[in-house]
């Protein structure tokens, strides 16, 4: 199949790109947050909604089966996409957050013992750092924090001082959701196993920017959401090696988790089914392996090329304009910026910029340790996707400045 | 002194001169630039309401049946809004702003601004208002 290199034919497969909003031309950059949908997973999904419909694994009948076909197909892609070893290692969630709460309680269930410690880093999302908190406190151990510099970068140097015997999982961004920054998620990786400690990534971001391979990278799990990759809300996925998925007790109870059930003793589904409870959303984890197979459709050096432009373009123009400070600075930076300007509200801006027509994050972003490290309470970001263009970073950049006329 | 309903109808009066947002937008920064701070004694934590995103500050002062709103926010536009409620509210009878069921903010385009979706602390603000009044009213 021939990969599509070039962003107009990629604009073209997403409808909710042309439209306006309060009379203008949408700029859509809030994808760090969601990202709109291609035709082929909407298509998919409204012909399953109107037809192909029918509850995976249960019956035997046509359209169970078709529905199964349809949800076993996309783990299988899924696990290509990501490299996994097995498709039992592919395990569908309600998105990041549950796949991390799935860990943060089972792994921690079997593993973490009373003064036993997990560590994160200062610049995870609230989901990254909360599902631990809760672990640690009903279990007694301690969270710990590997700090961040000033440009937003892990201080690497400060890991060995408290990874010791008593930590038993580190769960790290592979990019930050405010901070724009590929972390250095492999040399993390390789000084945690050292030290025999698994490591979870989440990879809410991650996955949408790199290509990821679980098996170089070596991690033990990596969870993101299918809405953010273009595929639909309500679903995403936990990639777990199955060394620790095997000796993982079930989280949730109920159907289609089981093997045997009698009211003596209930045994449980062999991986991935034994994390499964419940109908699962196998609509949207059909749609999830649509997006997957979407984004495999485009060639990887043009989405790398393309992306560089964006961000040599906003970093830029960005650093151009009095008073903006950008935060997260590095090298290996993706089309993420959140920045504050001297003297003025984030909200004040947002809303402006929403009257002409670009959408854009303000807030504490689900981040407010990282917040208070850089003594704010709040930001703006502009987070691109595959299908923003440096046109609209120009009308983004032209309307940041109009609306920084107003409020002067 | 003019009813609710009149100051309401004034400043309609004076939005109708706009004919597009950025007018509009721009009289609203004017306001929140020009609405009196809240003193250092009335931006405290008690006074503060929780929006999700700008904060605001608001105080009521109740001397002689009617109560007095001071406001303030770090956000400017949500400032100018507050200044235009602050107008409205301040200086009327509990039973005035229990009663009033406000339209000017519609009539004038801001209900946007209005939805809690947005997160800009007005929602709750006018809450506050409200619970004020009742709680005035409850202790006369």
């Amino acid at each position: 199949m021939e990969l599509i290199k070039d962003v107009d034919s990629i604009r073209k497969l997403f409808p909710a790109l042309d439209q306006k909003v309060n009379n203008k031309s949408l700029v859509y950059f809030d994808n760090g947050a969601t990202a709109q949908k291609p035709l082929s997973v909407i298509e998919l999904t409204d012909k399953m909604n109107s037809g192909v419909n029918g509850n995976i694994h249960r019956a035997v009948h046509e359209l169970s089966a078709r529905t199964t076909e349809l949800y076993e197909g996309a783990r299988e892609d899924i696990r290509k996409f990501i490299n996994a070893k097995e498709r039992e290692e592919i395990i569908f969630t309600p998105g990041t957050t549950a796949s991390i709460n799935l860990v943060a309680n089972s792994f921690c269930q079997e593993f973490l013992k009373r003064g036993d410690a997990v560590i994160v880093t200062e610049a995870e999302h609230h989901s990254n750092i909360v599902p631990w908190q809760m672990a640690c406190e009903r279990i007694g151990a301690e969270l710990r924090v590997l700090p961040v510099d000033n440009n937003g970068e892990w201080m690497m140097e400060k890991l060995a001082g408290i990874l010791d015997d008593k930590v038993k999982i580190i769960s790290v961004a592979h990019i930050s959701n405010v901070l724009g920054i590929v972390n250095p998620v492999k040399e993390l990786i390789n000084a945690a196993h050292k030290k025999g400690v698994p490591v979870m990534i989440d990879g809410a971001q991650g996955v949408v920017h790199c290509k990821v391979d679980v098996q170089d990278l070596d991690c033990d799990f990596y969870a993101f959401s299918g809405h953010k990759l273009y595929g639909p809300t309500g679903i995403g996925i936990l990639y777990g090696k199955r060394e620790f998925l095997d000796r993982m007790p079930p989280w949730l109870g109920g159907g289609d988790m089981v093997g045997t059930v009698s009211f003596k003793k209930t045994t449980y589904a062999d991986l991935p089914l034994k994390f499964e409870a419940g109908t699962p959303n196998f609509i949207g984890a059909a749609a999830l392996g649509e997006a997957v197979r979407f984004v495999r459709s485009i060639d990887g050096d043009f989405l790398k090329t393309h992306e560089d432009e964006l961000v040599n373009y906003l970093t830029n123009s960005l650093s151009s304009i009095n008073g903006v400070k950008v935060f997260g600075t590095s090298a290996n930076k993706i089309s993420l910026f959140s920045f504050t300007v001297e003297g003025v509200h984030p909200t004040d801006l947002a809303m402006l910029l929403d009257k002409m027509g670009v959408a854009l994050r303000s807030g504490l972003m689900c981040s407010e340790p990282l917040m208070t490290k850089f003594g704010v309470t709040g930001m703006l970001r502009a987070s691109l996707a595959m299908y923003n263009t440096v046109s609209e970073s120009e009308y983004f950049i032209d309307s940041l400045k109009r609306a920084l006329k107003m409020l002067s | 002194m003019i009813t609710i309903k009149q100051a309401e109808q004034e400043i309609i009066e004076e939005f109708s001169i706009f004919t597009d947002w950025l007018d509009k937008y721009e009289y609203l920064i004017e306001l929140g630039k020009s609405l009196p701070i809240i003193s250092d004694n009335g931006r405290q934590e008690n006074n503060l309401i929780k929006g999700c995103q700008s904060r605001v500050w608001l105080a009521a002062d109740y001397r002689e049946g009617r109560i007095y709103f001071t406001a303030d926010s770090d956000a400017i536009i949500t400032k100018g809004i507050i200044s235009l409620l602050v107008r409205v509210f301040s200086g009327r009878t509990p039973k005035e702003i229990i009663e009033i069921d406000l339209s000017f903010i519609k009539e004038i385009g801001l209900q946007d601004n209005l939805s809690p979706s947005r997160s800009n602390g007005l929602v709750s603000m006018i809450r506050q208002i409200k619970f004020y009044a009742v709680a005035f009213a409850a202790n006369k």
